[in-house]
């Protein structure tokens, strides 16, 4: 079981060491990770999938329980305690979403197939058009990919260790991920531009020029515009969603958009 | 001198691995690199010009590369040693799915991209069985799961490879090649033999040419150095 990551320091773009002795996330901790783009976002929660060694461009270190994790925890899926969605919204293999899931299912380990029907039904609550079973992966929508991908780091990647690379983008459910995700006991990181997930996080990690350049611990006068903020963002999705359905904006809506 | 074989689809990251594999080992021990291919091939040159070591290579025109890499590997092997290389790089054309171009000694490598499809590394016969190692490229272009997807379909089919990932441009996740290389026996030049079984119908009699007489047939023998015409075999 995981209870600590650590992840000791390397080098910037420049090769100029990073200024922290050391990170530690605990479980049950959600941590940003903010930064201009091109600044490292990417890089650093690759780090930690990858439970880099050194052997990436960044050359940091990541502990597991404060230990170096053995190859077998590094390569085999199966006991890989970190599932990560990518910025990435294509899929190249030639499956259907099902016969996709089923394999990572039994790459992971899971036995009951009914999780395969579970996690499509999950996806299915964050994005716009339904996925099938039969869908094919090559063919679902930028959206639809990450949906599907979301639904399966939660049910089959099913780990201790959750890392979101902006999940914002695409057109998904973001309130409905992070309800799922909120007290989970897991340790959750986001990449983010989104200031209301940014501050939904008790921790908050700045990048720049390919190194952590802070550490800031959430105040308590954030956690209430972190609120307020989310209230905002309701609304706005109100209105982006009667936009996407053809819907007209009416004069309450501007009104309570506005107040 | 120890010996890696390096095959793979074109443009799967061969030579970017290659160079990630320089990079880290130049230091350690001499290099020579030897790159066979059907058409054109410039790695020699980069390799060459980017870490400085000793690179050359072979075009094998109307043959099948594997076959060719038979006839100049015995030369390719002496020519690696004369110049006291220590580990040698072999990067095939891998184009011919039929064959495989591993030996018996030294260490086999099969190179996949992440993105070339799921049923590509069941389609590639002996390029994947007859390997050692599998390394998965270009892991940085898809997602989490669909890479511990591909890995789980290599690995229902080949249980006894050995499975790696990496980003090639970066060189991400690579120690433990790094080790099994560093690791692995010298090889003895005057045993080497090719891992797989040679195709059928390997000169003019096999594939059918029913005529009597050596003026009808010709084989397809090579050197490496010199001019195709005038090698090739018509009998005496
Ligand atoms: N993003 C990404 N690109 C890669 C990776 N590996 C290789 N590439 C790119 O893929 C292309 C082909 O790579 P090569 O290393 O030349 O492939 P190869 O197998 O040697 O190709 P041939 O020798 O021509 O058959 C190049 O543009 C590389 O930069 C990788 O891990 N990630
Ligand atoms: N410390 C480092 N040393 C060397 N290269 C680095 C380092 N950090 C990041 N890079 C490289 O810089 C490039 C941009 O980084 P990355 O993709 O992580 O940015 P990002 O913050 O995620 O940007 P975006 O917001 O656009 O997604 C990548 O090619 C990455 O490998
Ligand atoms: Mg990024
Ligand atoms: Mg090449
Ligand atoms: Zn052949
Ligand atoms: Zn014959």
């Amino acid at each position: 079981m995981i209870t600590e990551l650590t992840i000791l320091p390397g080098f910037n773009k420049v090769g100029i060491r990073e200024g922290f002795s050391k990170i530690t996330l605990s479980a049950g901790e959600t941590v940003s990770i903010v930064g201009p783009t091109g600044s490292g976002k990417t890089a650093f929660i690759t780090d930690i999938e990858l439970l880099a060694q050194g052997d990436t461009a960044t050359k940091r270190k990541v502990l597991v329980n404060g230990l170096v994790p053995d190859d077998e925890v590094r390569c085999n899926p199966c006991r890989k305690p970190i599932a990560m969605i990518t910025q990435n919204t294509k899929c190249f293999a030639d499956l259907s979403s099902e016969e996709f899931l089923r394999i990572h299912a039994r790459a992971r380990g899971i036995k009951d197939n009914s999780v395969v029907d579970e996690t499509i039904e999950l996806a299915n609550k964050f994005t716009g058009e339904k996925i099938k079973n039969d869908s094919r992966v090559t063919v679902l929508s930028g959206g639809q990919t990450r949906s599907l991908l979301v639904a399966d780091a939660i049910l089959i990647g099913a780990s201790p260790v959750i890392l979101l690379d902006e999940i914002e983008n695409a057109g998904i459910f973001k309130q409905e991920v992070l309800r799922i995700i909120q007290n989970t006991g897991k340790i959750i990181v986001f990449v983010t531009h989104d200031p209301v997930i940014a501050l939904l996080t008790k921790k908050r990690i700045i990048m720049q020029n390919g190194a952590v350049k802070k550490v800031i611990i959430r105040s308590d006068l954030e956690v209430t515009a972190a609120y307020n903020l989310l209230e905002y963002d309701k609304r706005v999705s109100i209105i982006r969603e009667r936009l996407r359905t053809g819907k007209m904006i009416t004069e309450e809506l501007v009104s309570a958009s506005l107040a | 001198m120890k010996l890696l074989v390096i095959a793979g689809p074109p443009s799967s990251g061969k030579t970017s691995l290659v160079k990630q594999i320089v990079k880290k080992m130049k230091h350690d021990m001499k290099i020579a690199f030897f790159k066979i291919d059907v058409v054109k091939a410039f790695e020699d040159v980069e390799l060459n010009k980017e870490f400085g070591i000793l690179a050359r290579k072979f075009i094998s025109g109307d043959l099948c590369p594997d076959h060719a890499s038979v006839m100049v590997l015995g030369d390719a092997v002496e020519w690696a040693e004369t110049n006291g290389a220590e580990l040698f790089i072999v990067e095939s054309a891998g184009l011919c799915l039929r064959c495989s171009p591993y030996l018996n000694q030294g260490l086999g490598i099969i190179v996949l991209s992440s993105i070339a499809g799921i049923h590509a590394p069941e389609k590639m016969g002996c390029m994947v069985t007859l390997a050692d190692i599998a390394v998965v490229t270009k892991i940085d272009l898809v997602s989490q799961a669909e890479r511990e997807v591909l890995v789980q379909k290599i690995k229902e089919t080949h249980p006894d490879l050995i499975l790696m990932e990496t980003n090639a441009l970066q060189g991400t996740s690579l120690h433990r090649l790094y080790e099994i290389i560093r690791k692995s026996s010298d090889i003895d030049a005057e045993t080497l033999v090719l891992k797989g079984n040679p195709p059928l119908g390997t000169c003019t009699i096999c594939v059918g040419k029913k005529e009597i007489g050596w003026k009808h047939h010709f084989g397809v023998i090579q050197k490496l150095d010199g001019q195709t015409a005038e090698y090739l075999y018509r009998g005496e």
